[in-house]
């Protein structure tokens, strides 16, 4: 989540410029309050990775506001609540992941293809799942699959959230949520790396 | 960008910090949580909340008060407020009858009021009952998009809503009458320019000298169509023309609301109102009630918005009620 923060504030300025596009330009912001949000919760009386998760997405969904709040912080909130005791593993990320995955689809009421940050998660998630190697081969896969997704909401027309007002003119850029989306699955990928 | 601020990631509670200071006798202000309340709470009736993101001003805070809002919750500019702000407010005006929330159809302000509302029928004593608004024809009615948007129609409903809950009707009827009204609005707009969100330093879009935006929201983002500038009275035909096709406005009589977006001076939107007030009569249109001027805006975009509720004498009746805000205030 640290390494997260800091592509968010590395990248703010273009989410923003992604959003001013097919948006409101506020998700560069939003994120960059999310983040630092996140950055705040008390470390010291957090025994597990799970219980961080929640405490996370509760963070994200107290401050970050919009849209991006509330399916953030369920995502990361489902999949703390889903994270089980002991030892990271390959299979134990992934079965918390999907939690989180689902309790976003279900916040969202997205369906892939809609140009939402789902175009990565889905497409990402199951790469993971489908890997056989170890947690950090199967984070490399799904950050590539996270890539292609956000580059393949590029040509899609919007049909959730602000971008769909525009319809047709929702096309050509790619969906911030994706772009942000993708920098936590990188984060995530070198964090748990060789 | 030339703006009257100080820093841009401050503007929310700079300015919130001049309405307590502006209005001491009507609102209290909570500068951590950014909410607005109505300074004297009526007891034992119904409460109302509304609120999104700043940057349409008057709505919401210029609409807390008597006859109207008890409290408006504010986020961020053109960002849904968060849930915990939300509770907070509608613990502090439960009265015991009920809150009513009132929201504006955006994915976030929609996850944000429904998460709010988990936590209340989860957590407190208080009962919550909502209001979609979705008043903008622009977005055709479909599967899929985000829906229509919540945008001048807002300001009827709060009204409308307000005047019963201030009679002491109950919970069930405050929300029908929000109901019925936020049904029977339908609105549509048109921009001159964009807007320029403050932490973002530019504005949203960019128009030629001779282009207009139709069919545009409230968050400075572009409508559905560019064209070119036309004079006024073919572009109150824009207006009118989506809205009347849309919902059968014969028959009953109409309030209407010529909306400015924020930079557009009144004496250009008294002319369009009377540009479209020429169409509606021509298309057999009793409009009974007018409103002209800034009330949902969109930061300081150019432009305007017609929004027309089909109403009955019940709901002219509760638009004439006593209302003391500081954006709409007459009869008391």
């Amino acid at each position: 989540m640290a390494a997260f923060k800091e592509k968010i504030d590395a990248n703010s300025a273009e989410l923003t410029d992604l959003d001013r596009q097919i948006g409101d330009a506020d998700h560069g912001s939003n994120m960059v309050r999310g983040v630092a949000a996140v950055a705040d919760v008390d470390l010291g009386s957090i025994a597990d990775p799970g219980t961080y998760l929640k405490k996370a997405g509760m963070a994200m969904v107290s401050k970050v506001g919009g849209a991006s709040g509330p399916l953030y912080g369920t995502l990361l909130m489902k999949m703390g609540g889903a994270l089980a005791e002991g030892e990271l593993t390959k299979d134990s990320f992934f079965v918390a992941l999907r939690a989180g995955v689902e309790g976003l689809q279900a916040r969202g009421k997205a369906e892939v293809g809609d140009k939402t940050m789902l175009d990565v998660w889905f497409p990402a998630l199951e790469a993971g799942e489908a890997s056989e190697g170890s947690l950090s081969e199967a984070l490399a896969v799904a950050l590539e699959a996270a890539n292609q997704g956000a580059e393949d909401t590029i040509p899609m027309i919007a049909r959730k959230g602000r971008a769909s007002y525009l319809g047709e003119r929702s096309r050509g850029v790619k969906d911030p949520g994706s772009a942000s989306s993708v920098l936590l699955i990188e984060a995530a990928s070198e964090a748990f790396g060789d | 960008m030339k703006k009257l601020i100080n820093n841009p990631n401050d503007v929310v509670t700079d300015s919130l910090k001049g309405v307590a200071l502006g209005h001491p006798d009507l609102l209290e202000v909570d500068l951590e949580n950014h909410i607005v309340y109505r300074k004297q709470p009526k007891d034992g009736k119904v409460a109302i909340i509304s609120g999104g993101g700043a940057g349409h001003e008057p709505l919401h805070s210029g609409f807390v008060g008597t006859g109207m809002l008890d409290a408006a919750v504010c986020g961020e500019v053109f960002t849904s407020p968060v849930p915990d702000q939300i509770m907070e407010a509608t613990n502090k005006v439960d009265s015991g009858k009920g809150v009513l929330h009132i929201v504006k159809n955006y994915t976030g302000d929609v996850m944000n009021f429904e998460m709010a509302a988990e936590m209340a029928a989860d957590m407190e004593d208080t009962t919550v009952a909502s209001v979609i608004v979705e008043d903008d024809v622009a977005v055709q009615d479909s599967l899929y998009t985000a829906g229509r948007r919540g945008v001048g129609g807002t300001l009827f409903v709060e009204k409308i809503a307000g005047a019963l809950a201030e009679e002491g009707a109950d919970l069930e009827a405050v929300t029908n009458v929000a109901q019925k009204v936020a049904d029977n609005t339908r609105s549509f707009g048109l921009a001159l320019t964009s807007c320029t969100v403050p932490a973002a330093g530019k504005p949203t879009f960019e128009l030629a000298e001779d282009e207009i935006e139709l069919g545009i929201g409230i968050h400075g983002e572009p409508g559905r169509e560019r064209r070119k500038l036309q004079e006024a009275h073919e572009l109150a035909a824009e207006l009118v023309e989506p809205i009347i096709e849309d919902y059968d406005f014969t028959g009953a009589p109409i309030i209407a609301l010529l909306g400015g977006m924020g930079a557009t001076p009144l004496s250009e939107l008294y002319l369009m109102w009377g540009e479209c007030a020429v169409l509606l009569e021509e298309a057999g249109i009793k409009v009974e009630r007018v409103l002209v001027g800034d009330y949902v805006t969109s930061l300081e975009m150019a432009g305007c918005a017609l929004s027309l509720l089909k109403a009955d004498d019940e709901l002219l009746r509760l638009w004439d009620a006593p209302v003391v805000t500081t954006g709409l205030r007459w009869g008391a």
